[in-house]
């Protein structure tokens, strides 16, 4: 799997890009030690001019490369975690409708309607403002608008598997039906998931971004999204400061979308053969 | 035409139970709040004594239990009163019609401008798959496709707006500039550019993407190797054959992309400072205001309804096999 990925151009592109990004993630307190959020130096320092600060400084003289370094670790996170969650209650609500079938399947998959026809940004907007802007309220709004496409896939699969011979042979053999559910048919129902979770954690990381340019992310930690906001006052002056929070949101999804694509056709090319 | 509105009605009535969902649940939501829109009330106006504040509870009905207050709020929904908005002090249906239109253009001219470049850019890369100008096409698509759109907007006004001065920064009409009519429709047009173009880029990219696809899909199939067997030129192939097929699961894509598109409107209409119907989600989230949230959220939901029933009605009409329900591949 990963030689056939090596073989294509743009996965090592975007490979490397992610391994990059998350490097930094996980190495941000050592590679730029201190509070991001303290002030290192004279206000709007425009950037590849004072070697100690290589990308300047913000209106406040705080490094803007160490807002880069933690704001990785910001992205990275909410990524991750929305993701999981996502995956998780949507599949375990898909797995549930689909297999108890009936009332069940038809109510909560009139819940699932309800999820979609709501635009997931106004329901993240509405969570955090409820619940307050800390980084997990922030990853678990999101994963609100998420749930419901891992939901409607893995209902959609059990659907296909529950009259199958190993579901029927452990039904025989007096197996509780959620513990078929859970060991024998949910591992089966996952591949389709993980194929479109690299879109889940885009979309996240661009919601995320969109939440703190707004001003509800959470304020204790470095986001790209709210360091955008911050240089939105001086776009006239110094628009460096907004733009090259951007670009690292930009590199960043890139890099996600071209190792997800890539997976998916080797993936899909697997199955043709 | 009795059977399109019998579908229409079914799928209307189908939708009330999972709008009545969204309802009950934005609503429990927002009612887990700590403090309500009276406390943001009196900290605008500077703080109240307890006396106040119990009068305004109960004017809005706030001081009632949880049960009774849905169920008020129930009431009203079915009579057609979105309620009363405690921040901006008016009827919320009343805001909601005057900020709508904004939006609507907003959202309309961009759907329009992605899905005419996006599918016409989509028969270009998807004629010749794996040619040069594909990749290109492919790649910048998917660049497109991962910028996020406030900060596009941003980058847009910097260069266009700030630096070039070729269109206005923000706003949605020169203020107090007196036009009528045509003026005031240029003028409209001009402050529209910046946000159509921020907030229909990412569409652009996807919609691309999408009829590329769908075109490669095609060329595997047996109609076009057929027709270009019997001699058809490979454009008229892309155009009439190709193409065509293409186009159905892109008229899908537009109903699956009307909330998102919704939730996008929110970010640019804060970049562009332009007065419509998202930026009011963003004000009442400000304002404390549960009611004016809970009226755009169920507005949105609506308009999300409406959005899918017209593409479904368009793809029964493009596609005949889609026989509303009935028949065809079903």
């Amino acid at each position: 799997m990963i030689r056939e990925l090596a073989r294509r151009p743009e996965a090592r592109v975007g490979g490397a890009l992610l391994l990059l990004l998350v490097a930094v993630a996980a190495l941000a307190p050592a590679l730029s030690p201190g509070d991001p959020l303290a002030i290192a130096g004279r206000p709007l320092i425009p950037p590849l001019t004072d070697p100690a600060l290589p990308l300047g400084t913000d209106r406040l003289g705080r490094s803007l490369l160490a807002g880069l370094i933690h704001g990785a670790r910001t992205s990275v996170t909410i990524g991750v975690v929305s993701a999981l969650v996502a995956v998780a209650v949507g599949m375990a609500v898909g797995t549930a409708a689909g297999f108890a079938g009936g009332l069940v399947d038809e109510g909560l998959m009139r819940v699932v309607d309800a999820f979609q026809i709501v635009p997931g940004f106004l329901l993240a907007l509405a969570f955090v403002s409820v619940a307050g802007p800390s980084l997990l309220v922030v990853a678990v709004a999101i994963a609100l608008g998420a749930w419901t496409g891992p939901a409607r896939l893995s209902r959609a699969r059990v659907l296909s598997l529950r009259e199958a011979d190993f579901v029927a042979s452990a039904r025989v053999t007096g197996m509780h039906p959620v513990e078929i559910a859970v060991r024998q048919v949910m591992p089966l129902a996952l591949p389709p998931v993980l194929a479109v979770s690299s879109v889940i954690v885009a979309g996240a990381i661009l919601t995320e971004a969109a939440l703190s340019f707004l001003g509800l992310g959470d304020p204790n930690v470095v986001t790209w999204g709210g360091m955008i906001a911050e240089g939105r006052n001086q776009l006239r002056s110094a628009a460096w400061l907004s733009i090259i929070p951007g670009l690292a949101l930009v590199a960043t999804v890139v890099s996600i979308y071209l190792v997800g694509e890539a997976v998916g056709d080797v993936l899909a090319g697997r199955r043709r053969r | 035409m009795p059977r399109l509105a019998r579908l229409v009605l079914r799928r209307l009535a189908g939708s009330v139970p999972v709008l009545l969902i969204v309802v009950v649940g934005v609503f429990l939501l927002l009612d887990s709040a700590g403090g309500d829109a009276v406390d943001a009330y009196l900290v605008s106006i500077g703080g109240g004594d307890a006396a106040l504040a119990e009068e305004l509870r109960a004017r809005y009905g706030l001081d009632r239990s949880v049960l009774a207050r849905l169920l008020l709020t129930l009431g009203q929904l079915a009579r057609g009163d979105l309620g009363w908005s405690v921040a901006l002090n008016r009827p919320i249906g009343a805001v909601i019609a005057e900020r709508l239109p904004n939006t609507l253009w907003l959202m309309g001219s961009a759907t329009a401008l992605a899905f005419a470049s996006g599918s016409a850019l989509g028969i270009v890369a998807g004629r010749r798959p794996g040619s040069a100008i594909d990749r290109l096409l492919s790649g910048g698509s998917l660049m497109l496709y991962s910028v996020p759109s406030f900060w596009l907007g941003l980058v847009l006004a910097v260069v266009f707006a700030v630096r070039l001065q070729w269109l206005p920064v923000s706003g949605i009409e020169t203020i107090a500039s007196g036009a009528t009519g045509l003026a005031r429709a240029a003028d409209v047009a001009r402050h529209l550019v910046l946000p159509v173009a921020a907030l229909g880029t990412i569409y652009l990219a996807l919609f691309l993407r999408v009829m590329r696809a769908g075109m490669v899909e095609a060329w595997g199939q047996d109609y076009t190797l057929a027709a270009r067997a019997r001699g058809v030129s490979s454009w008229r192939v892309a155009l009439n054959h190709a193409a065509r097929n293409a186009l159905l699961p892109l008229v899908t894509m537009l109903g699956l992309q009307a909330a998102s598109m919704i939730g996008g409107s929110v970010v640019i209409e804060s970049v562009f400072g332009i007065p419509g119907f998202g930026r009011l989600a963003q004000e009442a989230v400000a304002g404390r205001d549960a009611p004016l949230l809970m009226a755009v959220i169920l507005v949105s939901a609506v308009m999300v309804v409406a959005a899918n029933l017209a593409v479904d009605l368009a793809c029964g009409w493009l596609d005949p096999r889609i026989g509303s329900g009935r028949g065809g591949r079903g």
